[in-house]
């Protein structure tokens, strides 16, 4: 799933693909829309507390095409999120089908929410 | 879809308005059907001398409930897509809601050359990439000069 250098550098412009997020008690799971981009040119990658979602967009296109009409500009999407210290980033389980990357990142064992009993004294 | 905000304090939404009045009038003439950009699926167009591509960037749906028609040259990309979030009642938070959910439909006029009888619709890596011929007659020939 992460094959690093695979897209282009930091530094280039890049779509914001949309994403939904829900924590529940365990965790979080992100959904991202990243249409055209195959599984090969998908990379998740996370470095220190930083997640990045990258990827590069390709369209089969006959020979000769002239776009008239664009509202996908470019050709690569890239969003950066800083994960906080209760998730665990060695757990994180990731999807991919048909343009929707879903990401699954757990909570650390500690950090999930614990009924605490109240003694009576 | 275009309304005013219900709330005239909202200034997300009055920013969002005002972006979409500058849309409307750089564009040099607007569609009868709307302002065209900004929906969903967001569509890219092109076209060769042998053919009309259009690319509809519509990621997570089922083919096979897209429905696609071409009538008239006119051509109507609908379809459904279902919402990730969770149920009101359910015990989670919701941070970010920016993916589209809910019906759409999109449409887009087609040169008045295309044959709708060669059309073809591929949905892959989520874009749905529709292919229509344009009419053999149509073509550009190289007029011979004797």
């Amino acid at each position: 799933m992460s094959n690093e250098h695979s897209v282009s550098p930091q530094a280039a412009e890049a779509l914001l693909p949309p994403v939904d997020v829900v924590e529940d008690a365990a965790g979080i799971t992100l959904f991202a829309d990243l249409p055209g981009v195959s599984r090969e040119r998908l990379g998740v990658h996370i470095e220190g507390d930083t997640l990045t979602i990258e990827g590069g967009i390709s369209l089969p296109a006959p020979e000769g095409l002239e776009t008239t009409h664009a509202e996908v500009g470019l050709a690569v999407y890239r969003r950066v999120f800083t994960l906080s210290k209760e998730l665990d980033p060695e757990r994180v389980a990731a999807e991919f089908n048909q343009g929707v990357l879903k990401l699954r990142i757990p909570k650390v064992e500690h950090a999930q929410p614990r009924r605490i009993a109240v003694q009576v004294a | 879809m275009f309304y005013r905000s219900l709330f005239p304090r909202d200034v997300l939404a009055e920013l969002e308005r005002f972006q979409r009045g500058m849309q409307q009038s750089g564009d040099v003439s607007p569609s009868i059907r709307g302002t065209g950009r900004g929906g969903y699926p967001a569509m890219n167009v092109g076209s060769t001398a042998q053919s009309v591509e259009i690319y509809a960037f519509a990621p997570g749906l089922d083919p096979a409930s897209l429905d696609v028609q071409l009538d008239k040259g006119v051509l109507t990309i609908a379809g459904e897509r279902a919402s990730v979030l969770p149920p009101k009642e359910a015990p989670a938070t919701v941070h970010i809601d920016e993916r589209f959910h809910g019906r759409f439909r999109r449409v887009v006029t087609l040169p008045d050359d295309v044959d709708p009888n060669a059309v073809s619709a591929r949905y892959t890596d989520g874009v749905l990439h529709v292919s229509v011929q344009r009419r053999a007659a149509a073509q550009p020939r190289r007029i011979n000069v004797v």
